[in-house]
């Protein structure tokens, strides 16, 4: 089967409808195979047990902005392409990059609460992902403000576009501000090289986190296909009462 | 000169408003499209016009300017008037002659063509329903477009202001341009009717 | 040419006349640093000390909340699509409005930052630098925010859902501008870097706005 053919709404839920159960059962696996690794981990010499967060908060933080980058290939995808599903995708990617984002922002400031003493430090990296945040959810926003799909799609396509060129300069900014407030003793998420029984585990955990987004996203896919088919329905019911 | 539009589809809001629409028009030629509300009129001018991109189909202009698009070659006269209240009359006129690329300095002449010669100086927002037509029709005429694009022209103006127009369609027609007009009523010119059905 | 200064001389005609409302932008400005020691208290060191990010947020949300009719008004007066329909590459005619904006709404502010500078204690130097800053930096804050008025013409709406979607994406100017303010009046950090960071954000908005806002209106018409 070629990608031309997988364009056709129907083909991609045929594909789908077979596909999602291997998916979903490679992700409960790994998943299962992570958590357990992460839980034989070490404790950090400096951070005790409370490193261990890391398995969790650096998969989400890192698909916080994998999910941008897919969303944005499909907003060039409505944009330039106008392929048929980009839209579909683009719209379904957005509610579960937010998803990943908020579990990135509430592993990290639980991390932070026994390290800083506080559930909230204006960290430069924990900063970038509430902005992050804030704009999945203007996204969102966008999406449901106007009625009509496709000319939403448009919309949020360049939005999203912006914000990928946007996302790297908010990103230098906010570090550049944060080494102008900040001593730089202060514990800073992610730090120094890991070494192999850290890596492993959070190798692991980021493969399960990403299946777990590709069979989350394939499923919200087919959910907002088959939504526009009941739009259009409607519309044709509606349409035929006034003919 | 021939405007043609093959195998024409659109769709808005989810919604087919017409498909498989062919239609021509050469040089000298008017074409009215009549047919019911929601037949897709003016979305059809609005499709030639570049503004609303057809989801099929093509449209060309033979014999047009091969580095232009269509739209850039066509005049759009539409429901709402593209007029500033604030500015005033030969202000507009002359905005959208300098915008639009045309002699430097005929905007006072225009205005004379439609009749607001007495009201260059006041501003817009002191114009009647068909004196804002009458100076929406002046921009067609403050730069040359070989295409018009009409939607309603003759709507708010009285026998007067139909009698201008249609002496200004006929010139534009002499000079070898093209006339695509939505219309409910006659033109009162000669014209080619192409009918829309409703939703079809 | 004749075109894009024929629309720059046309928007800024409307913008100064009756109801065109550039200077709204101006007194919104005033109001919102007047209510500034309500909030912190008329303390004159506090204030000083305050003022330049005062006057950034302030003229941030000055410059942002004007820009809601940029398109939405020629797009409801039918104007839009003459312009779009146009021989004026559609950018370059953005380009244009964001232009006479700028010089209708922006500038004002920058004249007026010595003013609301006196009311929050600070110093010549001080109020230069942030007059500097702005200089450098609201040019980049409008072209920003045109692409968000660029999408209000598809949403057939403006106000809080703009500010929402477009306030994320001038966060590095405010940092950047509050920062080139504050190190040219305490130091340690020269004054160069940051201010050439934000004329650098400044030139990549040149870019990216037009593109975005053509991009959005070529798609959001109906």
């Amino acid at each position: 089967m070629s990608l031309i053919d997988l364009a056709n709404p129907t083909k991609f839920l045929a594909l789908t409808a077979r596909l999602l159960p291997w998916l979903a059962g490679a992700t409960v696996i790994l998943l299962l195979i992570g958590l357990y690794q992460s839980a034989m981990a070490p404790d950090d010499y400096q951070q005790g047990a409370t490193v261990k967060i890391m398995f969790i908060h650096v998969p989400n933080a890192w698909l916080s902005m994998f999910v941008w980058g897919i969303m944005s290939i499909a907003s060039l995808g409505t944009l330039v392409w106008r392929h048929p599903l980009a839209d579909v995708a683009a719209k379904a990617a957005a509610p579960i990059g937010a998803a990943f984002t908020f579990l990135a922002l509430v592993t990290g400031s639980l991390w932070g609460r026994p390290m800083w003493g506080t559930y909230w430090e204006w960290d430069a990296r924990l900063t970038s992902v509430l902005i992050l945040f804030l704009m999945y959810l203007g996204l969102i926003a966008l999406w449901r403000a106007v009625e009509d799909p496709s000319r939403a799609a448009r919309a949020a396509a360049v939005l999203t576009l912006v914000g990928a060129i946007n996302i790297p300069i908010i990103k230098f900014s906010v570090d550049w501000w944060n080494t102008l407030h900040q001593p730089a003793s202060v514990i800073r998420m992610g730090g120094p090289t890991l070494d192999n029984a850290f890596l492993i585990p959070l190798l692991v955990m980021a493969i399960a986190f990403s299946l777990l987004f590709i069979t989350l996203h394939l499923a919200a896919m087919r959910n907002e296909i088959l939504r526009r088919r009941v739009r259009s329905l409607q519309m044709m019911q509606a349409n035929q009462k006034a003919a | 000169m021939r405007l043609s539009g093959h195998n024409l589809r659109c769709v808005r809001g989810g919604r087919e408003v017409f498909s498989g629409l062919d239609f021509a028009a050469s040089s000298g030629e008017a074409l009215a499209i009549t047919g019911p509300n929601g037949s897709g009129k003016t979305s059809l001018l609005r499709v030639i016009a570049g503004l609303l991109m057809p989801s099929d189909g093509a449209i060309t202009l033979d014999g047009g300017a091969a580095e232009l698009t269509v739209a850039e070659q066509a005049h759009y006269l539409g429901h709402r008037d593209a007029l500033k209240p604030a500015l005033s009359v030969l202000e507009n006129l002359s905005f959208w002659r300098d915008f639009l690329g045309g002699e430097s300095d005929d905007a006072g002449r225009c205005l004379a063509s439609v009749g607001l010669d007495h009201a260059t100086h006041l501003p817009a927002a002191y114009l009647s329903a068909g004196q804002r037509r009458r100076l929406s029709i002046a921009r067609l005429l403050v730069a040359r477009r070989p295409v018009w694009l009409l939607d309603e022209p003759t709507s708010a103006l009285d026998t007067k202001g139909q009698d201008l127009f249609v002496n200004l369609m006929r010139d534009h027609l002499a000079g070898g341009g093209i006339l695509i007009a939505a219309t409910h009523t006659p033109l009162g010119i000669d014209a080619r009717e192409m009918r829309m059905g409703a939703g079809s | 040419m004749t075109a894009l200064s024929a629309l720059i001389r046309r928007d800024i005609r409307i913008a100064l006349r009756v109801g065109g409302g550039a200077l709204i932008g101006v007194l919104f400005f005033l109001t919102v640093t007047v209510l500034m020691p309500f909030a912190v208290g008329p303390d004159l060191a506090l204030l000083s000390r305050l003022g330049p990010a005062i006057l950034w947020l302030g003229a941030l949300l000055a410059s942002l909340l004007t820009l809601d009719r940029l398109f939405t008004a020629d797009h409801e007066d039918g104007s839009l699509d003459l312009i779009v329909m146009s021989r004026t590459p559609l950018e370059l005619a953005c380009a244009a409005k964001a232009l006479a904006h700028w010089l209708a709404a922006g500038l004002p502010l920058i004249v007026a930052t010595p003013v609301l500078g006196l009311l929050l204690n600070l110093d010549g130097t001080a109020t230069l630098a942030v007059a500097l800053t702005l200089l450098a930096g609201t040019p980049a804050l409008t072209f920003t925010g045109m692409i968000g008025a660029a999408l209000a013409v598809t949403l057939h709406r403006g106000g809080l859902l703009l500010a929402v979607l477009v306030l994320p994406l001038s966060i590095p100017v405010l940092i950047f501008g509050v920062a080139a303010s504050q190190a040219a009046i305490t130091g340690p950090l020269s004054f160069g870097t940051p201010f050439s960071i934000l004329c650098a954000l400044s030139l990549v908005s040149f870019v990216v706005g037009p593109f975005a806002a053509a991009a959005s209106l070529r798609h959001g018409l109906d």
